[in-house]
């Protein structure tokens, strides 16, 4: 087996290191001088975030007036500095790659980021740690744009594992509490499985296919370099560290724990960017998944069908607002990965920036909502908060309708494109799991509206709830108009999203004429009726008895369900506990009595043997000069007989 | 100025600076510190020299000097380096001024402690050096001495004990090196002890088998592979906090660099023949240390342990037979070094602060002392092989090189990595997170500028290895190139200077 | 001249060094010891000397210059350490002396 050694790509992309330069010099400034800085830090937070959404536009600007002369899909920026690591015919450059896919995704990070640190420079004003947290902020931000602008599989692993560590930090803010630290170490470690995953991928890529350029991968698994096995194991191995970072059954466990990071950081990594990196990431390689013997894309569909209807399910039993959010982030990845699974990959990535609209929105919505309640998360004790907080109640509303999937909300379209998608792809089981997410995603999340946001004002005794401050109203209103007008992107028959991602991830298949209408119909009626179905409950007089009945009616279901599935404490049975006792194993068993036994054993051996043979000293001459004559005697008489013979 | 023999001169500045320290008059300790900082910078300077004047691409031994020493018995004083040894060789000239500034605080017997640690800093450099045998066994031995000083009279509460587990695990070892050198020596056919006079002495197989067994046992003692490793937590606990750094950074990578360097050039048949059984205990090794570390409840302990983990991966890439993986085992050497240098380090600051090393006694320190604890995460993520920082790359390129051979062998391997961050964001956690519960704890001073000069150095390190780490491959693929070359194929008689393709 | 047969000087030599033997392992006082070692001394000298003769060459005789001097340096030592013993323990029997043992 050999590598294909490459030579550094040529430099093109004006602006895609000052991309990512930006809030990485940020962030070295913040962390090093965060504490003298004071207030100041969130402003040069957000304000490096800023200059990056800038030069993001440039990059476009530039990409757009390439001429397409050179070939189709030409229009591809990259940038090099300088050979990474070389050893042998094995290579790997710090280069960064600047196409419609990348620009997207800068566009999504660099945007909705710099919404969340302007909102985050009111959210944290009272907090100690203030230049910390930007730094930590924009951090992440460099790290996640390393990672959509890699143009290889390393470099997109270091943005990979920076956007870990990062959620890690801020996960982990408030460390003083050790509930905070315990789930930021599970969302470290339960990523670090997928990236296990991730990493055995790059290993068998960067053999077979001789590179681990993004172009390489797929012009091998195109051209059938990579054998279809090959292909099939190196698309399930990405797909594992996918799973990990996108939260993905198995391995979503660590997502709702996550929210015990300030609220904005959930709006930023645990809901519109970082989550939504295992898309990208298939998105990028999926020539790959194509090239594959097996059918590992209908397996992505399954897997990210499955966590989408489950998580809903746990989602609609919640009571802590954030969690009800990061369930419903865990489901609406489940969508996107749904997307990808049926080869409808810009539809997935279009989901993926609607998301982060709308879903970015609630967050703040609900951090929003906690700032004016002393930091209650619990719905029970909320209720009637729009009259209250205005501003909120009416952004909120707009992320409410999108994700229900209501005309002409930015989530109708994205999501009924999905289930056009898995429609036009013969999936029609999964096009049922994908509607009945649908119905379930307007029940809770309408179940979560109705119950915080309208009704008659509930708040916990002693809170005086006010409007969001200027500066998070700041980021609610454009989110929110986001929220309304982000389907205006891929309008059917109107501008087209899906055309501007063509070069990169080719044309989706859609369903067409009637059906499409058929399908988009259905969809809306789904959404409404579950919509209805939490109105009834919730907010109608006499919902609660029906509540109750129904309750008891799906007892053990409902039981399950407020028990997340069981899922943690199965983990921690079968997984968890036997590895600790392997470990205490090898440290008292193996380490202790084997091995150290052992040695001091051999030690104890001697010592005890020397006891024996001390005795032989008396101390009396004439016993030693006794033995000696008779050693004398001894030797003699050998060598005498000896000579004799 | 190239002709200046840098690299004999700055085996030596220590040694004659370890003389000079010796006449000055035992009370003046701040004379005899400021000196022992001089002395070990001015040897870092001189391999400055060493470093400026290394030919990259060459796979040759330079800069080295040749002398007769005892004619009569085939002994003589030669050095030289390649790329190999050269990066083992500036890491411990780099190291050594830390170390003298990590003991700045060491007040009793002050002049013998700084004079082996200057003996020691000789020890090391000639074995990275010594390209005679002989006197590669004297160094080796010579490296030992001071260490057990250095631990049986500046440890803690149970030094007697892991000063003498130390001294006799290692001994045994070498023992049996020192018998198969004499039988090499007597074998080669000009009796010589010359490095490079004894590479592609003949040996039938079952000579080599037995010869390369002594040496590996040898070896393996230092490295530490499981299960020769007990003696190593017990050294590093109780040693004082310079020679817990010089342990774990230099005298492991002595063991590994003695693979390198002897065990498969010399014997290379008998060490293809036991590929699958080294890279067995070095894959055992990788996951049994991290398992054992998880559990330990002493942080020095825990790291000594993590170091068990770390080696395994540099015995695994020395042994996969690419060059991917010896490479990135050479470079690893390095990083772990740096790494493992930098934890001890701030271990040995909070022992200062607290006088204690059980995890349970600490808690929410990232209250009190945040610059502390921000750095420890630092090098705790640098130890993970967080990407960007330089134990990525060594791990990296060793389970590349792994997979490029033995495709099944790399997934237990990567697992080591996930083990990894467990144990140690576990250890974070604990000791630097959670609520603030004792007082000792609350008033626990941050940072001082003494220490900040003392880590500086090697976070800049620790950085630019993880972003531009090709410098350092540059010098080191040559030499590597070789030795895999040697492993690999057995029609090849190890002689320098052959170029051709590693498969 | 008449010459005795050199076996009587052995037989000689051996029976003054077995005396030798017997007497320096069964008694106890110190002096005494002494004066059997020196006499297991003498008898090899005797033998050595007999030897010399009988080969006609003088490297017996040369030999037995050497015990004659080391056995004097030893004499000076040794009633050095039994003087000095005495002094300390009035006692010059060697089973009195047994401290050197484990």
């Amino acid at each position: 087996m050999t590598f294909a050694a490459s030579t550094l790509p040529t430099d093109e992309a004006t602006f895609a290191q000052l991309i990512f330069g930006a809030p990485l010099l940020g962030a070295v400034l913040l962390l090093f001088f965060g504490k003298r800085l004071g207030k100041l830090s969130g402003i040069i937070g957000s304000a490096t975030v800023g200059i990056a959404f800038v030069f993001g536009v440039l990059s476009f600007m530039d990409l757009t007036s390439i001429a397409t002369g050179h070939g189709e899909n030409a229009r591809v920026l990259t940038k090099s500095w300088f050979t990474w690591i070389e050893v042998g015919d094995f290579n790997v450059h710090m280069s960064l790659v600047i196409d419609q896919l990348s620009i997207v995704m800068v566009f999504v990070i660099t945007g909705v980021g710099f919404l969340i640190h302007v909102y985050s420079i009111g959210y944290m004003s009272s907090e100690e740690n203030y230049g910390r947290f930007f730094a930590y902020l924009n951090l992440f931000i460099a790290a996640m744009l390393l990672l959509v602008l890699g143009d290889n599989l390393l470099v997109m692993f270091i943005g990979w594992e920076g956007v870990g560590l990062c959620s890690y930090l801020l996960i982990g803010f408030w460390f003083e509490d050790r509930a905070n630290a315990t789930a930021a170490k599970k969302a470290f470690v339960v990523n670090r499985i997928g990236d296990f995953s991730f990493l055995l991928g790059i290993f068998l890529l960067a053999v077979s296919a001789g590179t681990l350029t993004f172009a390489g991968i797929n012009e091998s698994a195109v051209s059938g370099a990579i054998g279809g096995s090959m292909a099939t194991v190196g698309a399930l191995l990405l797909f594992g560290g996918a799973a990990g970072k996108s939260a993905q059954i198995p391995l979503y466990v660590w997502l709702p724990d996550a929210m015990a990071g300030p609220t904005p950081v959930s709006a930023l990594i645990h809901a519109a960017t970082m989550v939504t990196a295992g898309v990208y990431m298939v998105a990028r390689t999926f020539p790959l998944f194509e090239a594959a013997s097996f059918d590992v894309l209908l397996l992505v569909a399954w897997v990210g069908g499955a966590t989408a209807v489950i998580t809903a399910i746990v989602a609609a039993a919640e009571y802590d607002i954030k969690k009800i959010l990061a369930y419903s982030t865990i489901s609406q990845l489940g969508y996107m990965f749904l997307a990808l699974g049926v080869g409808a990959y810009s539809i997935a990535i279009f989901h993926l920036v609607t998301h982060a609209f709308f879903k970015a929105l609630m967050f703040l919505g609900s951090g929003s909502v906690m700032h004016a309640l002393d930091g209650e998360t619990d719905v029970r004790r909320m209720g009637g908060l729009r009259k209250v907080m205005p501003i909120t109640g009416w952004t909120f509303m707009m992320g409410w309708l999108a994700i229900c999937g209501i005309v002409p909300f930015s989530g109708f379209f994205s999501k009924d494109a999905i289930l056009a998608g898995a429609w036009a792809d013969g999936q029609y089981v999964l096009w049922g799991l994908g509607v009945a997410t649908a119905a379930l995603t307007a029940f809770y999340m309408s179940r979560l509206y109705l119950r915080v946001f309208e009704g008659g004002v509930v708040m916990p005794e002693g809170t005086h709830a006010h409007d969001a401050p200027p500066t998070m109203a700041a980021a609610l209103i454009p989110l929110g108009i986001l929220s309304l007008a982000a389907g205006a992107l891929n309008f059917p028959g109107g501008l087209t999203f899906e055309h501007f991602l063509e070069p990169v991830l080719g044309e989706p298949e859609v369903a067409h004429g009637l059906t499409a209408w058929l399908l988009g119909g259905a969809a809306t009626v789904v959404a409404v009726g579950g919509i209805a179905v939490a109105w009834a409950l919730y907010l109608r007089a006499g919902g609660l008895q029906v509540r109750d009945r129904t309750e008891r009616m799906l007892g053990p279901a409902v039981r399950a369900a407020r028990n997340k599935l069981y899922v943690d404490r199965t983990y921690e049975t079968l997984i968890l506990q036997p590895g600790r006792d392997l470990a205490v194993f090898c440290t008292e068993v193996v380490d202790r009595k084997i091995i150290d036994g052992a040695v001091n054993g051999t030690g104890k051996l001697v010592a005890g043997s020397s006891e024996l043979l001390r005795r032989l000293q008396t101390g009396y001459v004439r016993n030693y000069a006794a033995a000696f004559l008779v050693g004398v005697v001894v030797v003699f008489s050998i060598l005498i007989v000896r000579v004799a013979a | 100025m190239s002709d200046f023999p840098f690299l004999d001169v700055a085996i030596f500045v220590p040694l004659g600076g370890a003389v000079l320290i010796g006449l000055i008059p035992k009370d003046r300790h701040d004379v005899i510190r400021w000196a022992s900082l001089f002395v070990t910078l001015a040897a870092f300077a001189v391999t400055l020299g060493v470093l400026v004047n290394f030919e990259t691409s060459s796979a040759d031994f330079q800069l080295g000097s040749q002398a007769e020493w005892i004619k009569d018995w085939g002994i003589s004083y030669s050095t030289g380096i390649d790329g190999i040894s050269l990066f083992m060789v500036m890491l411990t000239s780099f190291l050594m001024p830390l170390c003298v500034l990590v003991s700045w605080r060491i007040e009793t017997r002050v002049k013998p402690y700084f004079i082996f640690l200057l003996a020691l800093e000789t020890g090391m450099l000639g074995v990275f050096s010594a390209l005679d045998m002989f006197l590669f066994y004297l160094f080796w031995e010579a490296s030992l001495v001071p260490m057990y000083f250095l631990i049986g009279m500046w440890g803690y509460q149970n030094r007697l004990y892991a000063a003498m587990k130390f001294f006799l695990f290692t001994l045994v070892g070498s023992l049996l090196m020192l018998v198969a050198i004499l039988f090499l020596y007597f074998a080669a056919g000009d009796p010589s002890f010359g490095y490079r006079e004894l590479l592609g002495t003949p040996l039938a197989l079952d000579t080599q088998r037995l010869l390369f067994l002594a040496f590996f046992a040898s070896f393996a003692v230092k490295v530490p592979l499981v299960p020769l490793h007990t003696w190593l937590p017990d050294a590093h606990t109780e040693a004082p906090t310079a020679g817990s750094v010089m342990l774990a950074a230099v005298l492991l990578k002595m063991g590994a660099y003695g693979l390198i360097r002897f065990g498969i050039p010399l014997f290379p048949d008998a060490a293809r023949e036991l590929v699958p059984v080294i890279m067995g205990l070095a894959i055992v090794g990788i996951i049994y240390g991290a398992l054992v570390a998880a559990m330990q409840k002493d942080l020095k302990r825990l790291i000594a342990y993590s170091s068990v983990a770390h080696l395994g991966f540099v015995v695994l890439g020395i042994f996969v037979g690419s060059l991917q993986g010896m490479s990135g085992g050479i470079l690893q050497m390095v990083n772990h070094g740096l790494s493992t240098g930098a934890l001890f380090m701030l271990v040995g600051m909070l022992y200062d602060r607290r006088h204690t090393r059980q995890i349970a006694d600490f808690g929410g320190l990232g209250k009190s002392a945040p610059i502390i604890a921000g750095l420890f995460l630092f090098v705790a993520l640098s130890s993970i092989g967080l990407p960007g920082l330089n134990g990525f790359v060594g791990e990296f390129l060793i389970l590349v090189g792994t997979y490029v051979r033995y495709s099944w062998w790399v997934v237990p391997a990567t697992f080591g990595v996930v083990l990894a961050a467990i144990y140690l964001l576990w250890a974070y956690q604990r000791v630097f997170q959670g609520p603030l519960t004792s007082e000792p704890n609350r008033t626990m001073p941050d940072i001082n500028v003494r220490e900040v000069i003392m880590l500086a150095p090697l976070l800049a390190l620790i950085v630019f290895i993880g972003v531009y780490p090709k410098p350092f491959l540059d010098r080191i693929n040559p030499s590597a190139e070789k030795v895999v070359r040697q492993l690999n194929d057995s029609s090849v008689i190890p002689q320098e200077g052959l170029a051709g393709e590693v498969p | 001249m008449t010459s005795v047969s050199p076996e009587y000087f052995l037989a000689l030599a051996g029976l003054m060094f077995t005396i030798g033997v017997v007497g320096a392992l069964t008694r106890r006082n110190a002096i005494v010891i002494f004066m059997f070692i020196e006499l297991m001394l003498n008898a090899v000298n005797l033998a050595f000397v007999t030897f010399s003769r009988m080969h006609g060459t003088v490297d017996g005789q040369v030999v037995v210059f050497f015990v004659l001097v080391v056995a004097a340096a030893e004499v000076v030592v040794g009633l050095a350490i039994i003087i000095s013993i005495f002094r300390r323990r009035r006692s010059a029997n060697v089973d009195d002396v047994n401290l050197l043992k484990w």
